[in-house]
């Protein structure tokens, strides 16, 4: 995660934010244009590609059969994984996962997890012994920025179109059929939203050069839960603070920045 | 309405607290932090010469931490090593301290800072933040303040300070949220927050007030275990 920009780069950055400007003429909380589309792979049980400007990534959900966890016998299993793949940025390498790679993931994992919109009870074949477990694998495209954001959207428009496979005779899945609809709760999906901090002032989306100007970030996870807006998942990055203030802004802009993106995803699904 | 716990505390009370420096010789600084039975131990080394070379920065130090359980700190035995989880612990861990220290004076060095839970009983990131700033400081590293560090809690409805294992795995409603949270002590500035659960946007103002004084009181007791060194 080196920090490559050049001071005039943050110097200038940091003067058009406190100004309200940005380089590609947005507004400092506004996001670039959302594009959805499904159907990455036939393989699998249900798939995305969502680009939030240049920024893509594709998302897939497999499931398989297995063994449920010992601490929850009766659900079944999540397993989120990504991997920052060399393909979608020059800064991505080959080798074992660095820190970014460790987080997206997890960030991603936790706000789907603690919303509880994949209804996990009901994945279950055997109490006790057998259980789907859902994989959502999500690899980036392009990196242009706000990746952990555009991978919680792949995440859910997938999760939107994902369907469990049949089982044969023997028990064993027949990944040819898919009758049921995977079982998602229909009010609650959740979606992440970073806010960027530089000098004082915040904000969403950034391009990758806008990112790595930044001091700070906190990602939140946000979903509606009986018709209120919760927040499931939050972690601050980076070696500067936030404010008070600053997170009663956040915690004041997350309730309709949420309903505005979820406006413009649902055209989509 | 009192709400009422498991282990009969109070919503705003934190669980008996104890900390001490100087516990491992081997190191610049090092300290204890217990919240109850979780007890954290934290060692820092440095500054010192900061290898690979590569990674050097001829404009500061750079602070560098890790955090983990030891393997009998928990009921189900923990795998030796590195995990996910840990990785992210430490470098939450990191961005929480770091904006305390001043390293300006230390260019191309590394102070290390290692943390390690010898039982847990949830909070152990938290427990983790106070000890690791206390050993800050028993080093005599350049710091602007302390860090203070608790986990605030919603169990359905209700808020509760500094939550323990029994809390963590709450049902019911709108089930556990874990909000553990660091400041800067004394100011309005936070320097880690993470969060687990469901909560209203609105709730987290609440939240923040609860924080605040729970890490008025961990600064006294740090303070108390650094005054306990000089005399």
């Amino acid at each position: 995660m080196a920090m490559s920009t050049s001071n005039l780069t943050i110097e200038t950055l940091n003067r058009m934010f406190a100004e309200g400007k940005r380089f590609d003429g947005r507004a400092l909380l506004d996001h670039r244009k959302l594009e959805v589309s499904f159907e990455v792979s036939n393989k699998a049980e249900g798939s995305a590609r969502v680009k939030l400007g240049k920024t893509e990534a594709v998302a897939g959900i497999k499931l398989a059969l297995g063994e449920p966890y010992p601490d929850s016998p009766d659900k079944g299993n999540l397993v989120v994984s990504g991997d920052l793949l060399p393909l979608a940025s020059p800064r991505f390498e080959m080798g074992p996962p660095k820190f970014d790679a460790i987080e997206l993931p997890r960030l991603v994992d936790r706000a789907i997890r603690e919303s509880h919109m994949i209804e996990l009870d009901k994945l279950v074949v055997t109490p006790g012994e057998k259980v789907w477990t859902v994989y959502i694998d999500i690899y980036p495209i392009n990196d242009d920025g706000n990746l952990i954001d555009v991978a919680t959207i792949a995440a859910i428009a997938a999760l939107k179109t994902a369907k469990v496979p049949g089982i044969d005779k023997e028990g064993n899945v027949d990944y040819d059929t898919h009758k049921a609809a995977l079982p998602i709760s229909k009010e609650t999906a959740p979606i992440s939203f970073s806010f960027f901090k530089l000098g004082n002032s915040i904000i969403l989306d950034p391009t990758r050069e806008e990112e790595e100007a930044c001091e700070a970030r906190v990602t939140f996870g946000i979903s509606k839960w009986n018709k209120q807006h919760m927040i499931n998942s939050c972690q601050k990055s980076r070696h500067a603070v936030f404010t008070r203030a600053e997170i009663e802004k956040m915690m004041d802009l997350l309730p309709e920045k949420f309903d505005e993106l979820n406006d413009k995803l649902k055209k989509f699904l | 309405m009192a709400v009422k716990r498991a282990s009969g505390r109070g919503a705003t009370e934190i669980r008996p607290m104890a900390a001490k420096v100087g516990v491992i010789p081997n190191a610049d600084g090092s300290a204890i932090f217990a919240f109850g039975d979780t007890v954290a131990i934290a060692a820092v080394y440095g500054p010192r010469q900061l290898h690979p070379q590569h990674m050097q920065d001829p404009s500061t130090g750079i602070l560098r931490c890790n955090y983990d359980l030891l393997s009998f700190s928990v009921y189900d035995r923990k795998k030796p090593g590195p995990s996910r989880r840990s990785q992210e612990i430490s470098k939450v861990t990191e961005w929480a301290l770091s904006p305390v220290v001043d390293l300006e004076g230390f260019p191309n060095t590394v102070i290390d800072v290692q943390i390690y839970i010898l039982q847990a009983d949830a909070g152990t990131r938290t427990a983790g933040i106070n000890a690791a700033s206390l050993a800050l400081a028993h080093a005599g590293i350049p710091m602007k303040n302390l860090v203070c560090s608790i986990s605030v809690g919603k169990l359905d409805k209700d808020l509760v300070v500094d939550v323990d294992k029994s809390e963590e795995d709450f049902e019911g409603g709108e089930g556990p949220t874990d909000f553990p949270i660091a400041k800067i002590a004394n100011t309005d500035e936070y320097t880690l927050l993470q969060l687990d659960g469901k909560i209203q946007p609105e709730v987290v103002k609440k939240i923040l007030n609860l924080a605040d004084k729970a890490c008025e009181e961990i600064y006294e007791v740090q303070k108390k275990a650094l005054k306990g060194v000089v005399q």
